[in-house]
């Protein structure tokens, strides 16, 4: 079976390998305590061990002993459920207020446009690194933090979108019929948005990612999760002495993101129903 | 004739291929025309029938290798067309060729002036000096019937109409004096008098210079206001092709005498009063004004959509409403279904009056439907059809189980099979999808239908079933129809009462025989005039025998 989506998206070789690469950093993280041979914060070998030299440690350890690979195996873990949850907490922020000012419009739609824009107007990580001081760094205050910066995008996105679908004839034979509001936002103009709105949240995941690690990296990162932002920013002082123990971390990040992107240019591809038949 | 001898453009044995997946291999199979000086070619079809795409390959505008011939020749002036360079193919279109497309509306730059669009054609062709190139630019613009050519040429293309802007496109196609027009459809999206000024013009400017013009249409009526031959084409082939009158007169293959027998005739089909004495709706001096929202620094701008309209209807009856597009014929519609608030007046729908807004729609209860004009866009692409049809009855409060029930009747009633519940509307073709609309309309068992250009967007053959469907429904259903429509022709054979809109007014109204035959209002004669009709012979015959 090879639907008509599978074939778009699989024409962007790109999108392909970012999916593969996607899947292995699920995978290991799904698997990751059993997979990891050790305790990411237990000083289990001498620090500043070279990778490739000890067996059981291919990455080497950092600056107090402690098992690189075992690190990343559970940064990836934190990374990708603080990436899902803030994007589906910004989304369900997002989608709700853009859809109530995009369907309403008028006097609802411009006070919420402006509540909007009071988020955009304030720098996204300057609060977020703000929000995370006032409620104490935990999983939960970090994945509060990002989803309250990053939903407006979404919100305006989903705005006008239902701006032109309120105005479609299909919508406007739903209300002929009788049928309630939320009905409509829900079953009539919503499911046609959803294209680029699973676009949208395939780069925020990315972008999640990024601000979990820049946090963790400032030290604001959950202290009982290893992560790598941590990682990075705790391997700072060393760089010079001790390469490795910011470039693998560093190393998962870039290929992470890179392969959401990817991923997400192929959705959006796949989700085109007007690129059918053409080449790319 | 002297020059008859050789044609302009000879097409022999055209394929042109469909890219994979498609619903057939060859858009165009081994099709052959040809297109003599100062005469005019039209090719008609229905969509779908690869008429375009013979254009397209006359222009070398086929979006390759997708879709590209495989087969054949296109011989313009000897040469063939096929085998040139893109370079070679630029030097032709513009100086040797001209092109007019469907949607004046959009073949404009809405940044550029008037007068520099025109001079992008000087530009790409010849070069002459700046004063000369505004000179004949000012010819140009005079020569196809513009007002004002000195002010127009400064203009912007938002000022002008849509007819306006047709103009404007064959003057561009015709500037440098080229040997072939090829107008595809170029007077589909216009209004019915606009198309009569257009065809004029085409039909003088042609007699004037000797043009050859390759005449893309799927109109009969237009056919013969213009047409010397005729090729008629039906998926792909040519499968009729001669002189318009012959062709016209006695057609030989049987599709083309399905097409022109769908032209709808115009002739007022029922003549039954009905005696029932219920008035299903009243409509008592509506008004309905459009304001643009006035910003800080500029004043809100008022369009009167309609003026104190007035009219009723029984039960049974269907309400033409007739006007060119912004006569505000769509506006009265909308207020009529209570998608649209309007200024004063009163709507009674069985004598009660009907409050504004969603109350409107909550009093009316779903007995006030409405048909839309794009059946592309009139249902919802996520929605399976049985879905559709009964989400109205039970939003009304009908159990699921008995509106999935009536959904499939309705179907079935329709002329679609019961399967069609459950499949999607893209599966459908644009007439399919109208049928589905309007069972999605009788399923909330309305009696009163209102129906905005219901058929407009769809080929005759199928218009002709679309509006069999709409009176057997009638009948059946004892609906009271508001039609709305531009064509004349489908509301005098639809309509009992005819009532002609011109810019928010209602001009005439009154039973469709009497407007029709003995018409008051300087307007609806002009509509009626502008009507494109098979009987009437092409105006350059005429012009022969005098």
């Amino acid at each position: 079976m090879k639907s008509p989506f599978w074939r778009r998206f699989t024409r962007n070789k790109g999108a392909v390998a970012g999916m593969a690469v996607l899947l292995l950093v699920v995978v290991v993280a799904l698997l990751g305590p059993w997979i990891a041979t050790n305790d990411p914060w237990g000083m289990v070998q001498q620090p500043f061990l070279h990778p490739w030299t000890e067996p059981g440690f291919a990455l080497g350890t950092d600056t107090l002993g402690r098992d690189i690979l075992s690190g990343m195996i559970y940064g990836a873990r934190i990374s990708l459920l603080i990436g899902a949850v803030s994007t589906v907490v910004a989304l369900l922020i997002g989608i709700t207020l853009g859809a109530i000012a995009g369907y309403f419009g008028g006097l609802v739609d411009a006070a919420l446009m402006r509540f909007t824009e009071i988020f955009q107007a304030v720098p996204s990580f300057a609060l977020a690194i703000v929000l995370v001081a006032i409620f104490q760094p935990s999983v939960g205050s970090i994945v509060a933090a990002i989803a309250i910066v990053s939903w407006p995008p979404v919100a305006r996105l989903v705005r006008s979108e239902f701006l032109t679908l309120r105005q479609r004839d299909f919508v406007q034979a739903a209300l002929l019929a009788g049928q309630s509001t939320p009905r409509i936002i829900l079953t009539q103009i919503l499911p046609n948005a959803m294209s680029p709105i699973i676009v949208m949240a395939s780069l925020m995941v990315a972008t999640a990612i990024l601000l979990e690690s820049s946090l963790s990296f400032l030290g604001l990162g959950d202290p009982n999760q290893m992560s790598w932002g941590y990682m990075v920013g705790s391997a700072r002082t060393v760089l010079r002495q001790a390469w490795w123990m910011a470039l693998f971390p560093g190393l998962a990040i870039v290929l992470t993101v890179l392969a959401l992107n990817l991923v997400g240019e192929g959705l959006s591809d796949g989700l085109n129903t007007r690129l059918d038949g053409r080449t790319k | 004739m002297s020059v008859a001898a050789r044609p302009v453009l000879d097409i022999t044995g055209l394929s042109i291929s469909l890219p994979a997946g498609a619903d057939r291999a060859l858009a165009v199979e081994r099709a052959s025309l040809s297109v003599l000086p100062g005469q005019t070619l039209c090719v008609v079809g229905e969509s779908g029938s690869g008429k375009s795409m013979i254009a397209n390959a006359v222009m070398g505008l086929l979006p390759r290798p997708q879709v590209a011939p495989v087969a054949g020749q296109i011989l313009f002036e000897g040469v063939d067309l096929l085998t040139l360079t893109e370079p070679q193919m630029r030097e032709l279109r513009g100086r040797r060729i001209g092109m007019v497309f469907q949607e004046p509306m959009t073949a404009l730059n809405p940044v550029m002036r008037i007068g520099e669009q025109i001079g992008e054609v000087f530009d790409a062709h010849v070069s002459v000096p700046a004063a000369e190139k505004r000179r004949r630019i000012l010819a140009a613009l005079a020569d196809v019937g513009l007002p004002e050519p000195e002010l127009l040429i400064d203009s912007y293309p938002f000022r002008l109409s849509g007819g306006q802007r047709q103009r404007v496109m064959i003057a561009c196609a015709l500037v440098l004096e080229p040997v072939l027009l090829i107008c595809d459809e170029p007077t589909t999206a216009l209004d019915v008098t606009t198309q009569a000024q257009i065809l004029r013009l085409i039909r003088e400017l042609q007699q004037r210079r000797g043009t050859a013009v390759l005449f893309i249409t799927h109109d009969f009526g237009v056919v013969s206001e213009i047409a010397d031959h005729v090729v008629v084409m039906q998926t792909g082939q040519v499968v009729e092709a001669g002189p318009a009158r012959r062709v016209l007169d006695a057609p030989q293959h049987p599709y083309t005498r399905k097409l022109i027998a769908a032209i709808p005739h115009g002739q007022a089909q029922r003549a039954t009063p009905t005696d029932d004495t219920l008035r299903v709706l009243q409509v008592q001096d509506l008004c309905k004004t459009y304001r643009s929202s006035h910003g800080l620094f500029k004043r809100g701008r008022a369009v009167q959509a309609a003026k104190n309209i007035s009219f009723e209807l029984k039960r049974g009856e269907t309400l033409g409403l007739v006007g060119e597009s912004g006569s505000g014929k769509s506006s009265v519609g909308r207020c009529l279904v209570g998608l649209a608030p309007f200024d004063s007046g009163r709507i009674l729908f069985k004598g009660r009056n009907l409050s504004q807004g969603a109350a409107f729609r909550r009093e009316a209860a779903g007995k006030i439907q409405m048909v839309f004009q794009d059946p592309y866009a009139s249902l919802n692409p996520r929605h399976r059809v049985g879905a559709a049809i009964a989400g109205g009855p039970i939003a009304q409060g009908i159990g699921k189980a008995e509106a999935t029930a009536r959904a499939v009747e309705l179907l079935k009633l329709v002329g679609l099979a019961a399967d069609a519940a459950e499949r999607y509307p893209h599966e459908f073709s644009g007439g399919q999808r109208q049928r589905i609309a309007i069972a999605r309309a009788l399923a909330m068992q309305p009696e009163l239908l209102v129906a905005d250009e219901p058929v407009s967007a769809l080929d005759v053959s199928v218009q002709a079933q679309v509006l069999a469907l709409f009176a057997q429904v009638r009948e059946q259903f004892q609906l009271a129809m508001v039609f709305i429509t531009h064509d004349l022709r489908v509301a005098g054979q639809m309509c009992d009462h005819l009532a002609v809109m011109q810019r928010g007014e209602l001009v005439e109204y009154g039973a469709t025989q009497q407007v029709l035959n003995d018409p008051q209002h300087a307007y609806t004669r002009q509509l009626i005039k502008a009507v494109p009709r098979l009987t009437q012979p092409p105006q350059h015959l005429t012009m022969a025998v005098a």
